[in-house]
């Protein structure tokens, strides 16, 4: 195979991360969502918390972005 | 935007240009498009702190908005760190704004001016790891300040069974060694990732109208650009929630200097 069209094929199933962080990153918010309305005093208490588990999920996803960029641009 | 030829070109945007050459001692210090917008964002958070600095004892609204920012990131110590929290309130509250506002000036429509063009300060991964260095080193330094070498019992947490000394502290030093990288890059790479975007959705925009088939830009150029309204609504947000992110996280961190675990 042609060592571009590998890197391109490389990129574009790097784009598979991106797309399984989404899930993640919907996961974390569905999951506080529904902790929330169970008990929506205590919602409040526990963003700080939301926001961590949203920062790890994405950071995935964009680790994915960046093999992508490197496969493309880079490499 | 795109370029004369049609072609998209999205990386354009991230380009350094020196705007007036400089050199010292055979380094180049040249004043860049970067460091202009870096002086655009430290004028713009004078100026915010400047209307909010009067002391007065019935806050107008705009002591009322830097109290409220203030306020936020001593609350956000406060919780995580605990009564000892308030002393790093100047570091976080300076990352956090600087980091804000220099995402919010990338999204300014300074193109709407003919030759000007938006720069995102934090889009460039030196910035970002210079940020996170900064608040990678304030942790070491505080936190052997404080305990000397009993900071290496963050590695070790409460109840650790004996049998697994070999692999959690190696786990637990590995999680910690990537924090500066974590914060570099998520910063980083959000703020790129937009901007990418951005630039290939208006390439479409752009490419469509100029088409020579007329129904391309009614069926390409006006989805475009209504998805193109909605990111920049995301957009928006991401810079927010990217600049809270890296404040909350750099004051977990300082919770982890100061408390040890």
């Amino acid at each position: 195979m042609d060592a571009e069209a590998a890197k391109l094929i490389g990129a574009g199933l790097a784009a598979i991360g991106a797309g399984l962080a989404a899930g993640g990153v919907g996961n974390v918010f569905g999951s506080f969502l529904q902790g929330a309305l169970r008990n929506p005093a205590a919602a409040d208490g526990q963003q700080g918390r939301l926001f961590i588990g949203f920062a790890a999920a994405e950071l995935l996803g964009l680790l994915a972005f960046v093999v992508a960029m490197i496969l493309i641009f880079v490499a | 935007m795109a370029a004369e030829s049609g072609k998209i070109d999205p990386m354009h945007q991230f380009q350094i240009e020196p705007l007036a050459q400089l050199n010292l001692g055979g380094y180049d210090i040249s004043f860049t498009n970067s460091s202009l917008f870096m002086l655009l964002v430290l004028g713009a958070i004078w100026l915010f702190m400047l209307g909010g600095m009067k002391r007065e004892m019935v806050p107008g609204r705009w002591q009322a908005a830097v109290e409220g920012v203030t306020g936020f990131i001593g609350n956000m110590l406060t919780t995580s760190v605990g009564p000892e929290g308030k002393k790093y309130v100047p570091l976080v509250f300076s990352l956090f704004m600087f980091i804000l506002v220099g995402n919010f000036m990338g999204m300014m429509p300074f193109g709407l001016v003919p030759g000007a063009h938006p720069f995102t300060v934090t889009s460039h991964l030196t910035v970002t790891a210079i940020l996170a260095v900064i608040s990678f080193s304030v942790v070491l330094i505080v936190g052997f300040w404080k305990h000397g070498f009993h900071f290496f019992s963050l590695f070790v947490p409460h109840g650790t069974p004996i049998w697994l000394l070999w692999l959690i502290p190696l786990i637990e030093l590995f999680s910690f060694l990537i924090r500066p990288f974590s914060l570099a890059l998520r910063l980083f790479v959000a703020m790129t990732a937009g901007h990418v975007l951005m630039k290939v959705l208006a390439g479409f925009v752009i490419n469509g109208l100029n088409a020579d088939a007329t129904w391309v830009s009614a069926v390409v150029s006006l989805p475009s650009f209504i998805l193109m309204i909605g990111i920049t609504l995301l957009e928006l947000l991401v810079c927010a929630i990217q600049a809270y992110v890296f404040a909350l996280l750099t004051s977990l961190y300082i919770n982890d200097a100061v408390n040890l675990h």
